[in-house]
């Protein structure tokens, strides 16, 4: 009882300003905060008035004639392979509020109907009758996509995974996790704890994504740095295909060296070519004992250094390195409020350093010199050493919290990008001094509408995320930054997506990472395998 | 005026409170191999609450003692309370025995007399055992005055006195005493902080003074209770969902619960 009471104590602020968390070592709130989420998602909320209609917000976009209205024949079909409570339609707004919206509150749909199927044949049958019927289909994790990539834009048919999340196998040998594609990140990761592994990819949305959806989005996350890519981890794939076929490459194979390597295909594909319904994926044993240092460095020439250094001296340890600007730690002091900032003075960078490994003195010995010396050599101008479990994740918090706090002013514009390392900070640069040049910004004027642009990211991937707060969306501030952003990040040959993906808000900007001929080919593939285009349109190409 | 305050604080390693403690299989206590440890949440807002006394104090104290009775790992604890603002440690290797309330009041009695500390700060209860015993034991021992559950302290310079503000069922209570006293801390009483790295590697060179249970071979440190059997709290069914107020009333009323 005083444990727990400790904890509330302690995380109630945290936990209750993220989103649809579950939060494992807080039994209390587990059961509030994650039964529904839509329900907390709309509580938090409900004071601000609901975000425009994608559809109002870009009227350059059309509702394509070619996909069929929904009708009672539709409904009486879908009444036939789904039970009634796998289907929400819109007797309810409410309901359906949560799969029209992204988390950001900057785009929402008009769907009429979210299918919830337990079973990987309903969703066989509902695509091919979908495909039949010319019905377009939005394939949808758990929602908390970046690029407004998993909601509709129009009517769109939500085809929602959060119903098949079951653990299909294990194999403690291997290590080779095989589950529904609905299962939500953060218990793939609580089960494979308990075998000692670890899941290989971390993100702060894990309480709420699908493993489904990662893999979908191949997103990146915190613990690229260690275990790669999806790429790399995931070994087999179950997707539904728009025409009801099923894909099943769901075999734990580590070596298969047959034919065109067709899972690469769906991973990171955003749902335009196939519903991914199974994940099979090779786990990493879980580390014993982690370190987090959280540091304070005067410039991003300096990042770079620390950066170079814990390579060398942290080496195989070495899981985490992330980087966050003065301003993005400004913000989530005021989003965070009673919590103590781990740094009492201000530097203009931040470095958060996570460790991982088999042996806590072993770890602590190298984590130690290395600190020692950088902080001798005057590169680190402060840190702390996180002591005990709360202070770990404590010290996550300030970087984990930033997205968040980006938005909680009103709304966040987020860009995440590649660029090599030696210009990785600059587009923060630039986009602070046009946003100034424009008289945009103000941190206290409340009549400007961006609050700040931030920057933070993973050094180790070379990804920045710019995250523009704002107190509203306004053409003036998108028409800034589009394409001015893109166009940055293209002039130094980086990607102007490394993590999120297309989805709806970077749809008309691939060009300025893919060649013409790349598209092409993009293009040749999604209307090979969907030539109706049902799946996931106005979106990704 | 001269520094007339000796601060003495009292440590213990647990499990990470974070962690969720495991059964052994034996069914006697809990699994403790591969399992995170810290200090004892309650004793790191001692050392919190010492520490600002003594920043606000400048004059007054003379120095911070921590102490732990433990294994000799408890080192990793002290070198924390050392990173975070305590002066001296003393570590009291009790290698895997595993002391009761009473035998450690014992203890610390022996310490505080040889530390000639004035007033002792620890935290109202370990998470582990949860027996909130050892604060008033040793005010007990000492015939000391003692303010436990302590949401408030303040002391007055001029008087060597002490006015601890205490969390009581249903308010607050506050209570004023002549030092030397004992106060055991509560949660509200403040929020500490981090290690830093340049605190962290000056602990290092504080000095740690290690004895064992044999420098203190007078006290009778055998345990008195037997732990008969450990087991998990039943496993809570599952919740259901109701369609209606109507319903959810119904089912309150059929579970008697209203």
């Amino acid at each position: 009882m005083f444990k727990s009471s400790l904890q509330a104590h302690k995380r109630i602020a945290f936990a209750c300003h993220r989103r649809a968390a579950s939060f494992s070592f807080l039994p209390s709130l587990k059961i509030r905060v994650t039964v529904n989420a839509a329900n907390s998602f709309h509580h938090a909320y409900s004071t601000k008035p609901l975000p425009k209609l994608t559809a109002e917000s870009y009227p350059n976009v059309t509702r394509s004639s070619s996909f069929k209205e929904l009708s009672p024949e539709d409904m009486k079909f879908f009444r036939s392979v789904l039970s009634e409570q796998e289907i929400l339609s819109s007797t309810n707004e409410e309901d359906l509020a949560f799969f029209n919206e992204d988390w950001m509150r900057k785009y929402r749909g008009q769907s009429k109907l979210v299918l919830r199927p337990k079973t990987v044949e309903q969703i066989s049958k509902i695509l091919k009758y979908c495909n039949e019927n010319k019905l377009a289909v939005v394939p949808q994790g758990g929602n908390t996509g970046l690029v407004g990539g998993s909601i509709p834009v129009f009517d769109e048919i939500v085809l929602s995974l959060t119903q098949l999340n079951k653990i299909r196998d294990f194999d403690p040998v291997s290590g080779i996790l095989k589950c529904d594609a609905g299962v939500i990140l953060e218990n793939a990761d609580a089960f494979l704890a308990e075998h000692g592994y670890i899941f290989p990819l971390d993100l702060g949305a894990k309480g709420s994504c699908h493993v489904g959806g990662v893999v979908a989005t191949n997103a990146g996350g915190l613990r690229l740095l260690r275990y790669g890519s999806l790429h790399g981890t995931v070994l087999g794939l179950e997707v539904v295909l728009p025409n009801g076929e099923i894909m099943d490459s769901m075999h734990s194979l580590r070596k298969d060296n047959t034919g065109y390597d067709l899972k690469q295909l769906f991973i990171g594909s955003e749902g335009t070519i196939g519903v991914v319904t199974g994940v099979s994926i090779l786990t990493p044993p879980r580390p014993k004992a982690f370190n987090v240092s959280f540091l304070g460095v005067e410039s991003f020439d300096a990042v770079q250094k620390v950066f170079v250094r814990a390579k060398q001296e942290l080496s195989e340890i070495l899981s985490a390195f992330e980087f966050m600007d003065l301003n993005s730690q400004k913000l989530t002091k005021l989003h965070l409020k009673e919590a103590i900032h781990p740094l009492e003075e201000e530097y203009p960078f931040y470095i958060l350093i996570e460790t991982s490994g088999s042996n806590k003195e072993h770890d602590d010995a190298k984590l130690e010199a290395f600190l020692e010396k950088t902080m001798e050599e005057g590169l680190v101008l402060d840190g702390v050493v996180a002591q005990d479990e709360t202070e770990l994740r404590n010290l996550w918090q300030w970087r984990e919290m930033v997205p968040e706090s980006s938005q909680a002013g009103g709304g966040v514009y987020k860009y995440d990008v590649s660029l090599p390392l030696k210009d990785l900070y600059s587009l923060v640069e630039a986009a602070n001094q046009r946003l100034e040049e424009k008289g945009l910004l103000s941190p206290d004027d409340a009549s400007k509408p961006v609050i700040s642009a931030v920057g933070y990211g993973h050094v180790g991937d070379g990804n920045l995320h710019l995250n523009v707060a704002v107190r509203e969306y306004t053409k003036d501030v998108e028409n800034a930054l589009e394409p001015f952003v893109y166009e940055f990040v293209s002039s130094k040959s980086g990607s102007i997506s490394a993590e999120h993906g297309l989805g709806f808000q970077k749809k008309n900007y691939i060009g300025y990472s893919k060649s013409e001929q790349e598209i092409k080919m993009i293009k040749d593939l999604k209307s090979h395998y969907d030539p109706n285009s049902i799946l996931n349109p106005y979106k990704y190409v | 005026m001269s520094k007339q305050l000796r601060i003495l604080v009292p440590v213990k390693r647990v499990i990470d409170y974070a962690i969720k403690p495991r059964i052994n299989k034996a069914g006697t206590g809990v699994e403790k191999a591969g399992v995170k440890f810290s200090m004892n949440p309650f004793d790191d807002i001692a050392v919190e609450e010492a520490v600002r006394i003594k920043e606000k104090h400048k004059n007054l104290v003379e120095k911070i003692h921590a102490v732990s009775i433990g294994p000799a790992k408890a080192q990793d604890i002290l070198r924390t309370a050392l990173a975070k603002g305590a002066d001296t440690c003393t570590l009291v290797d009790a290698k895997e025995a595993e002391l009761e309330p009473l035998a450690v009041a014992k203890i610390l009695k022996k310490v505080v007399e040889k530390q000639n500390a004035n007033l002792v700060i620890l935290g109202k209860q370990s998470i582990d055992d949860d027996c909130n015993n050892t604060g008033q034991m040793l005010a007990g021992l000492l015939k000391w005055p003692q303010a436990t559950n302590a949401a408030k302290v303040v002391i007055d310079e001029a008087n060597l006195r002490a006015t601890v503000t205490r969390e009581i069922d249903g308010g607050e209570e506050t209570i004023s005493a002549p030092l030397p006293m004992v106060i055991t801390t509560d949660l509200r009483l403040n929020s500490p902080r981090y290690a830093t790295l340049p605190n962290l590697m000056k602990a290092k060179k504080k000095p740690m003074e290690k004895l064992t249970l044999s420098d203190f071979s007078d006290v009778d440190t055998a345990p008195r209770l037997e732990v008969v059997k450990v087991e998990e709290p039943p496993a809570r069914s599952a919740g259901i969902k109701v369609a209606s107020v109507d319903e959810l009333i119904a089912k309150l009323k059929d579970a008697k619960a209203i």
